[in-house]
């Protein structure tokens, strides 16, 4: 390996001299050996982004060849680990270091000396192919970890094949031409690993959320973008769907987010309970905690690590969800190295490879055919955060063109508390109709016809509301006045739902469909009672309606709510 | 590396150009003189052939033959007990006529990034004394929370009486305000000083003063120092800080001057790329560690130009940072104080700092009802200048009152009004009784039971035959 020197230094960027290394390896610099990658070459100078401080670092210290680019190691053992962007464990950077982030420390992403107990699901003689299982090791109680072989590899015959207790470096197989299989893949995180096919989006990703699930659905292996200025409710949007999304791990990339957040997620994951398994969730997670004031050129690199370990999992055939918090912060930290590379910028700044790289990102996420044989999936969910909310800025363009859900955060109604804060009005799912099958099979025949029914009346409720404003509700014909206060009913008692309230955090799809269902009665009866003479104050006072408000914060639903469809039925035949 | 170099080849505002060295680290400390003086500077850009170097005094003086020396070091802030109660210059030279500070530790003042996995989640709550922060923006211990304000607003009144009056509930801790001011008039320096004093708070306080006249560079290292003292204090010393630093604006600015005279490529409004990630490195700097004492709250200010929170440097910040107070400029005109309009304002730490086992069970739930009405009651004044009161609805116009008679009691407090967290509930809960009960959808009815005035006037008179 050559040994390079530093010609000049200026913020995380260095120019070295004397390298032979190629594209996007990776390097270390200066005495204390920090963490980088080269990013570009030009004559016999290699410019290179330092994953660390440079302070201190001086022209002529050397600079190491690794001969690979920046790679994720990937094994067993990647489950519950809190990493930095470039997969450093944060509780053995804190072993090292203690309390502040040091530098030029080395870290492996996994542990190499504990043993697992790899057991062979084929037999010596068996033909194996990339990416096929050989064996499986339990990696948490209810996760197990497929060993496969290595994507890429031509794969043959296996010669031997070993059951019992290994390290991940230790061989577990051997194939007829002499290659040997461990436990341990290494994948440069800027590639998407293959799979076999991509497969259309026809499974809802069930996320316990009314507003997201019953109006804006996201697909198992879809895309989602949550946009929205600061104070909008992003994160604890992002949080709970972490929670509460149906799939089997799920990986959290805090790029660029705030310590104290991190610390609350860090403190908040480990306790959280899996609501299927009673078991920890931290069991089937993984989180990357790379705060804003860490370097910058590892938060660009947080989001390629976060996906290559998701992809990974993906492999083995499990769902997977990746939530990215935030793409801009990501975005920010491309642009910031552009700007030191002294690229020419732009639309405001950024650099013009911007889309194409926001597009490779989103391209790596769906549901697929895995080498494996079986189907696993990786959605995505990256928060925008467009500065100043302006959804014109160039991140959220660029990605709304790749997303096919967004769910549009609105300040107006964080300030007045309605959460989660998913404007229904401007918000999208292009996979409605994909999925509209799904949920007529398995959840209620009448699943579309309520939803089309309710939607309209909050796009008329919008459209009411305007007038209201001007002359105000009493001025409004008795029918609309009704529709005013079914749209109100359903954007309190539905769409708004409570993160915090321990049974309406999660509400399951029958229920959704249940309490939607009850709103969509209560109007079919105020109408009813109008046509027959009932004044508007009469029905508003129906002492049911207020009942029905408090309905999704049982667990046990429906005797409550059967009950309270009883007495609203008794209530409009009383009505005189 | 004590060489002496006479090779300055170019001035250039703030910065110079240094030819034919050693080579020399990259941030390293810088020693020019001239004269009799001596400035310091930083290595902002080395490579073999020259090197740039920022001076934070200053280059009015320098010439080609003023001799530079690298020392070698990066710069360290030098930290001891004593340093409580001194009044710095913003580059951390005695300011008060006292001597130099003797060092018991030098700090890097770049200051490490805080490993996430050692932070420890801030949940204790500060009681501020005002309602709208305390009730429905309420603030922990080690949060980041900036004042988002306007130019000719009382925001270093609402900070001054922050600093004045914060405190947890219960225990009595030792703990420090610093104060950093970068590029602030002199009179407002002497506005806070003297209230410093008049209050006695000087003497557990550091206040690091840069002021409007002197350099711009050095505002640079300003919160740097303050920060880096906080650290010290707050990690080494158990003390709990509360860091006030005015004006971020006036930092940013000079941010910006430097990437300018650098000839860098200009981001957002010729703001320098990098500032989303130099305010990070700020503003991270607040927090708790596990196993540690002290802690870190700050409580940045800053006004936007034109009252623009989409301007780069509230937008920024507001991304770092753990929510915003708004001062609010109609509020203001109103002749309410503090005039925080609680609509755009946010404590995103308030969670986990309120409720049961820290303020009260029921707090959520008030918190979250005055804001319904409150929005709801600012909207229908729009209404109602259109199509006049009359013609709203009885509920709309029990609204409308609400949010008037929310500016006047609940945001609206003396200066030295210094309100328990008790006493701001229980207005926002004479405010709530107005309403009709069926009109409290956001709180729980078990709350309602015990805190409505109805309810707990009838249990206090159960509860009074007993004594």
């Amino acid at each position: 390996m050559e040994v390079g020197k530093v010609k000049r230094v200026a913020g995380p960027v260095v120019q070295a001299t004397g390298l032979k290394a190629s594209m996007y390896d990776l390097v270390l610099v200066g005495e204390e050996g920090l963490m980088s990658e080269v990013i570009g070459i030009s004559g016999n100078k290699h410019v290179i982004q330092v994953y660390e401080d440079t302070g201190g670092v001086r022209p002529g210290e050397p600079v190491k060849e690794t001969g690979a680019p920046l790679v994720a190691q990937l094994g067993p053992g990647i489950l519950t680990s809190i990493y930095d962007g470039i997969q450093r464990p944060l509780t053995k950077l804190a072993e090292e270091s203690g309390d502040f982030i040091s530098r030029g420390l080395f870290v492996d992403g996994i542990d190499h000396k504990k043993k697992w107990e790899f057991k062979p699901i084929v037999k010596k003689g068996d033909v194996v192919k990339a990416g096929q299982t050989i064996g499986e090791v339990q990696e948490q109680l209810l996760i197990k970890h497929k060993i496969m072989v290595p994507p890429r590899h031509k794969g043959g015959a296996i010669k031997e094949i070993y059951a019992g207790n290994f390290t991940i470096d230790e061989t577990v197989a051997v194939l007829e031409d002499g290659s040997k299989i461990t436990m341990l893949q290494k994948w440069p995180v800027r590639q998407a690993r293959p799979t076999i096919k991509k497969l259309a989006p026809t499974i809802p990703l069930r996320t316990g959320q009314r507003v997201i699930d019953g109006f804006f659905p996201l697909a198992k292996g879809g895309t989602a973008a949550i946009p929205g200025g600061f104070g909008t409710g992003k994160t604890v949007m992002q949080q709970t769907l972490s929670k509460w999304a149906d799939v089997d791990i799920v990986v959290y990339v805090g790029c660029g987010e705030r310590g104290n957040e991190m610390a609350d997620l860090l403190h908040e994951f480990p306790e959280l309970v899996d609501p299927r398994t009673n078991r920890p969730l931290m069991e089937r997670s993984i989180v990357f905690a790379n705060t804003s004031n860490m370097p910058v050129a590892a938060r660009e690199a947080s989001i390629y690590s976060g996906m290559t370990v998701s992809e990974y999992y993906r492999d083995m055939g499990y769902d997977v969800m990746m939530t990215a918090d935030s793409t801009s912060r990501w975005a920010e930290a491309m642009r910031e190295l552009a700007s030191r590379l002294e690229e020419m910028p732009g639309e405001e700044g950024y650099p013009a490879y911007l889309g194409a790289r926001l597009a490779d990102f989103y391209e790596r996420a769906g549901r697929a055919d895995v080498l494996d044989g079986g189907q696993g999936s990786v959605s995505v969910v990256g928060a925008v955060s467009p500065p100043g909310g302006d959804f014109t800025e160039p991140v959220t363009q660029n990605t709304l063109r790749m997303v096919k859900v967004f769910w549009a955060l609105d300040s107006k109604l964080t300030q007045r508390r309605h959460f989660p804060s998913i404007n229904w009005l401007d918000s999208y799912s292009l996979y409605d109709k994909d999925l509209e099958p799904w949920f007529v099979d398995n959840i209620n025949p009448e699943w579309n016809k309520n939803k089309s029914r309710a939607m309209a009346l909050l796009q008329e409720n919008a459209e009411l509301e305007e007038i209201v404003m001007l002359v105000g509700s009493d001025a409004l014909p008795e029918d609309q006045q009704i529709t005013l206060e079914v749209a109100r009913m359903i954007i309190n008692f539905w769409l708004a739902q409570s993160a915090m309230h321990p049974v309406d955090t999660f509400c399951p799809y029958k229920k959704q469909f249940d309490l939607l269902a009850a709103i969509l009665k209560f109007r079919d009866y105020a109408v009813d009672a109008l046509t027959k003479g009932m004044s508007v104050d009469q029905i508003k006072s129906v002492p049911a309606k207020d009942a029905l408000a408090k309905v999704r914060l049982e667990s046990e639903y429906e005797p409550v709510l059967q009950k309270v469809m009883a007495e609203m039925d008794s209530e409009f035949k009383a009505l005189k | 590396m004590t060489k002496e170099y006479k090779t300055i080849t170019e001035i250039k505002g703030p910065l110079i150009f240094v030819e034919k060295t050693e080579p020399v680290g990259y941030n390293e400390l810088v020693e020019i003189r001239t004269g009799g003086e001596l400035k310091r500077g930083q290595v902002l850009d080395t490579s073999d052939e020259i090197v740039v170097v920022q001076v934070f005094e200053g280059t009015g003086g320098l010439s080609k033959d003023s001799a530079v020396t690298f020392t070698g070091d990066v710069i360290k802030m030098p930290l001891s007990p004593s340093i409580i109660g001194r009044v710095l210059s913003g580059s951390g030279r005695p300011r008060d006529g006292g001597p130099e500070i003797v060092p018991e530790v030098l700090r890097e003042i770049a200051g490490a990034a805080i490993n996430p996995a050692c932070r420890e989640k801030p949940r204790a709550f500060i009681q501020t004394g005002i309602s709208t922060i305390d009730g429905t923006n309420t603030l922990v211990r080690g949060q980041k929370l900036p004042i988002f304000s306007g130019a000719g607003l009382p925001h270093n009144d609402v900070a001054l009486q922050i600093a004045r009056q914060a405190k947890t509930l219960g225990e009595a801790e030792s703990f420090a305000v610093i104060f950093c001011a970068m590029g602030i008039t002199n009179e407002e320096a002497q506005h806070f000083l003297a209230d410093f004093e008049r209050t006695g708070a000087l003497e557990r306080a550091v206040v690091f003063l840069n002021l409007a006249d002197d350099p711009a560079v050095e505002r640079i290292l300003t919160p740097r120092l303050g920060l880096t003292t906080a650290e010290y204090l707050a990690f080494d010393l158990d003390m709990h800080v509360l860091i006030i630093y005015t004006d971020m604006t006036n930092y940013c600015e000079s941010l910006r001057q430097m990437g300018a005279a650098r000839e860098e490529v200009p981001g957002r409004r010729g703001y320098p790329g990098y500032m989303y990630t130099d305010l990070a490195i700020q503003y991270e700097r607040a927090g708790i560690i596990r196993g540690k004492k002290g802690s870190i709250t700050q409580f940045p200010i800053l006004t936007m130009p034109g009252d623009d929170i989409t301007h780069p440097i509230p937008d920024l910040s507001g991304y770092i940072t753990e929510g915003q107070i708004i001062v609010s400029r109609e509020l203001h005109r109103k002749g309410i104080y503090p005039p925080i309009d609680i609509r755009p304002s946010l404590s995103r730490l308030m969670n986990s700092g309120i409720g049961k086992g820290h303020t009260r069970e029921d707090h959520r739930a008030v918190s979250d009802q005055l804001y319904a009405y409150y929005a709801e009651g600012n909207d229908l004044r729009g209404l109602a200048a259109i199509v006049g009161k009359e013609a709203l609805s009885e509920r709309d116009k029990l609204v409308l009152e609400f949010a008037d008679k929310f500016e006047k009691r609940f945001v609206n407090q003396g200066r030295d009004e210094d309100r328990t967290i008790f006493e701001t509930l229980q207005i926002g809960w004479d405010l709530l009784a107005d309403l009709p009960e069926s009109m409290l959808t956001r709180i729980d009815d078990k709350f309602i039971k015990v805190y409505h005035p109805k309810y707990a006037g009838a249990a206090k008179a159960t509860e009074a035959p007993k004594k």
